[in-house]
């Protein structure tokens, strides 16, 4: 269109720009707006992206491991989980029943940290300034419990090729005990101030609508599947590790509004929960490590692994060739495809409810960048 | 119309329980540390920088200079240098550098030493003003613990 | 009308109340401030400031020496009149009512026989302000913000004005010394309780504190109507800010709370205040309480609120009042 012909029309562009304090990061969202209606929204990334899978090709495969915590640093341990499965798988290696515990345990503390984490930036986003203190709070009781078992508070190191780097003792068993039992504890308080919040469902409801048939065709997975109705988890759909062994459900919502992936996540800590007393009851002992040659030479074929991280199903592909390095390792991270659906769901639709919705898909821009 | 009703009781009565809970917290203790002015204990399995462990029997280092630590980081941060002097058997440890500014803190190098030589310290406030502060002489640390 | 020769006592009287107001308007943000930075932090579980003296106590007053020693920006291409007048706008008016609030029963600067009118014409002023403050920073998101801003201060005008209507309605005056001594018996909270909450729900509106705070804390995307302003036009803004807020509070303790009235105090008439100030900062204290609790409202349900919720109820209230004096 001329020029004129858009200013008549009181249309413009506007750059959700890469430094932004709803963006999680730094995206750029190029939005044209007629007046205050957002017409189609652009996202551009790339802006941290930051080569991680050429750093995967060009070191032998045990020098990826710090690589995997950076790519989404506030639920690293899944994405640790991954990888060191994915060896594992194309090798060979046998990990022992405690360390495929301790992984579980681990994993799901750290699911639990991400999801409080994302409730108080949601609630951030849409001006509420004290559940993310709260939700910080409870945090900080798992980042201190992992931190006496891992040593590191954010971006973990912990699990290696044939098990994990240290055994757990009665303090970490005891700690999340008590931290299990405070937890349930504070349901309450988020339920009165958030949930029931007449203000943050009037935000909520009805916005950003994700039919079934739309997460299917642009491949969204995690709670945000979740929240539009079908019940699909990779740790029940194709399991791996332990999962078989535990019994938990899998929430799922009604219309795929943002009210319902906010129910879903809040519902998923009470499941991850849940998983972490039954393995707390049923750990077994043993070794947490299994020998493990020195030099682990990949043989030539692809193979792959997924997981469910807290924001979808991520999965990594590795084809060898031979020596220990990979020839190539891919990333599918969930986030890119959860933000992929966002100019189709944008149309339309007032700034503000494109905040909300940017935040009740609970991106992580870095992962998306890799 | 009696939608308009429920709607606006359900409302009201949720905005008096989340004002009830931020009343009440606002009489809770305090969860935070005044950081600089009091600090907290840090689990000794914090992973700080490496240093190299002191011998108690022998009061120096382990370290064989084998290059094992140099050669599995995925950094590149390590530099270990080893000279034979003359009439010793072994070579003995001439420099031991870690470029702090590169290390991802993976623990590899502390791993994958055949005699364990290595291990995390627990410094954690570490700041400094310029970029070559943080090029760390484990050698020189070392020598300042010797007994 | 008066005449020329105005007696002098009343015009050394009325100079050192317009002194008392001003330094108490400046003490007054000053408390606010740190009593909302405080209140904010314990709601947050943590101490708020701390550092500058003890307790944080001195932290305000620092704050106000940084913002005057901040570079008064003006941005390219403005209008420069408008610009600088607006932070102007915004803190002029809000001195006037101030003289009109009977403080206790003896302490009032001028008692006028339509004191209540006086208030919520100076309160239409704040509205113009915004409007020059957005249009003259030449800047298409800060013009957005302003016209957000007029509209909802027109819209929430309309629930405080029935609101008080009711209570004029029942004391036939709209002197607010004879509201307050209407009220020796029993508070207009007990016989008005509707018109209370709507006339505190849309006073926090009009002040444009949250959870309707969105011409300030545009996060989202703009920010706002006071963007391009720095250093001391930022100061002014909030100070206009804090003040329009202790106005609703103290216009809301006169019409509903029984102002001054209060169990028997030694030298009652001036001793008032007292009782006064505690009831104010009350009603500020549970502003500050809302302002950290709820998340911000989307715009077009601010309107909605105000037209299909607020105004309905006003009017309703209006009517049962009018029928029950009437019998």
């Amino acid at each position: 269109m001329l020029e004129s012909e858009y200013q008549e029309q009181n249309r413009f562009f506007l750059n959700m720009g890469p430094q932004h304090p709803s963006t999680h990061g730094v995206l750029l969202i190029v939005l044209e707006m007629e007046g205050e209606y957002v017409l189609d929204p652009q996202p551009v990334l790339g802006f941290i992206h930051r080569m991680h899978e050429k750093m995967g090709e060009s070191r032998p495969c045990p020098g990826f491991m710090p690589n995997t915590a950076r790519m989404d640093y506030v639920c690293a341990l899944p994405y640790n989980h991954g990888y060191v499965s994915l060896i594992e798988r194309k090798v060979g290696i046998e990990v022992p029943k405690r360390a495929e515990y301790i992984r579980v345990i681990t994993s799901e503390l750290n699911r639990i940290a991400s999801h409080l984490l994302w409730l108080g930036a949601y609630l951030l986003d849409l001006g509420a300034f004290t559940p993310i203190l709260y939700g910080f709070d409870d945090r900080e009781h798992i980042l201190d419990i992992l931190e006496s078992v891992t040593g590191s508070r954010l971006t973990y190191c912990y699990y290696r090729f044939g098990g994990v780097y240290q055994d757990i003792d009665d303090k970490f068993v005891e700690a999340t005990r008590a931290f299990i039992k405070r937890l349930r504890k504070r349901y309450t308080i988020y339920e009165k101030l958030v949930t029931k919040n007449i203000i943050f469902i009037k935000r909520t409801e009805n916005i950003g609508i994700v039919s079934p048939d739309m997460a299917l065709r642009y491949g969204i997975t995690g709670p945000n599947l979740r929240g539009s109705g079908i019940a699909y988890d990779v740790r029940k759909n194709e399991p791996y590790s332990v999962y078989p062994e535990f019994d938990f459900e899998i929430p799922v919502g009604e219309q795929g509004d943002c009210l319902d992936r906010y129910m879903v996540r809040v519902r998923e800590i009470e499941q991850s929960l849940r998983i972490i007393e039954q393995a707390l009851d049923r750990l077994p002992d043993g070794p947490v490590r299994s020998k493990v040659p020195k030099n682990i030479k990949l043989s030539p074929g692809d193979c792959n692994f997924a997981v469910e991280a807290a924001r979808g199903e991520l999965s990594y592909y590795l084809v060898g060739d031979g020596t220990s390095t990979p020839y190539r390792l891919k990333v599918r991270v969930p986030s890119y495809s959860n933000l992929s659906c966002l100019p189709e769901l944008g149309r339309g639709i007032l700034l503000p409810d494109l905040v909300s919705i940017l935040g009740s898909f609970d991106l992580v821009i870095p992962e998306m960048d890799r | 119309m009696k939608q308009y009703f429920s709607e606006l009781y359900t409302g009201g009565k949720s905005l008096v329980e989340g004002l009830g809970v931020t009343i009440k917290a606002l009489f809770m203790p305090i969860v935070t540390v005044q950081y600089p002015r009091e600090e907290i204990d840090i689990s000794p399995n914090y992973r700080g920088h490496i240093d190299l462990i002191l011998d108690p029997e022998k009061n120096t280092y382990k370290c064989i200079t084998c290059g094992m630590c140099e050669k599995s980081c995925p950094s590149d941060c390590i530099k270990v240098e080893g000279k034979k002097l003359e009439g010793e058997k072994k070579k003995t440890l001439v420099l031991f550098e870690l470029d702090f500014t590169k290390c991802s803190l993976c623990g590899t190098c502390v791993e994958v030493c055949p005699v364990s030589a290595l291990e995390y310290s627990q410094d954690y406030n570490l700041a400094a003003f310029s970029k070559e502060a943080f090029y760390f002489d484990i050698l020189k640390r070392l020598e300042e613990r010797k007994i | 009308m008066e005449t020329i020769s105005i007696l002098p006592p009343e015009l050394i009287r009325m100079v050192i109340a317009v002194i008392i107001i001003i330094t108490f308007l400046f003490v007054n943000a000053i408390m606010m401030g740190y009593a909302e930075r405080k209140i904010a932090g314990h709601v947050q579980r943590r101490p708020g400031p701390m550092e500058v003296g003890s307790h944080g106590i001195l932290q305000m007053i620092v704050d106000g020496v940084k913002l005057v020693a901040k570079e008064l920006l003006i941005p390219f291409n403005v209008d420069r009149t408008l610009f600088r007048v607006a932070p102007l706008l915004s803190f002029t008016p809000v001195i006037l009512p101030l003289l009109v609030i009977p403080f206790s029963e003896k302490l009032q600067a001028r008692d006028l026989n339509l004191g209540l009118l006086f208030i919520v014409s100076m309160g239409a002023v704040n509205v113009m302000a915004l409007l020059v403050g957005g249009w003259g920073s030449n800047n298409k998101y800060s013009m957005f913000g302003a016209m957000r801003a007029v509209a909802q201060a027109i819209a929430y005008e309309i629930p405080i004005l029935l609101s008080m209507l009711a209570v004029i309605l029942m004391c036939n005056t709209f002197s607010l010394k004879e509201i307050v001594g209407a009220q020796q018996k029993i508070w207009f909270v007990v016989l008005q309780p509707v018109a209370f909450l709507i006339y505190v729900i849309a006073g926090l509106a009009e002040t444009n504190r949250a959870p309707f705070d969105l011409p300030e804390a545009e996060s989202e995307l703009t920010a706002g109507f006071h963007t391009e302003y720095s250093g001391m036009g930022f100061s002014l803004f909030f100070l206009g800010e804090y003040t329009n807020m202790f106005i609703v509070a103290s216009v809301a303790t006169v019409l509903f709370l029984g102002g001054w009235n209060g169990p028997n105090l030694p030298y009652g008439e001036y001793l008032g205040v007292v009782w006064f100030f505690l009831k104010v900062y009350f009603l500020l204290f549970l502003m500050i309480m809302v302002r950290w609790t709820y998340p911000r409202v989307r715009f077009d349900q601010l309107l909605n609120f105000a037209w299909k919720y607020l105004v309905p109820f006003s009017f309703v209230n209006l009517l049962i009042t009018a029928v029950v004096v009437k019998l």
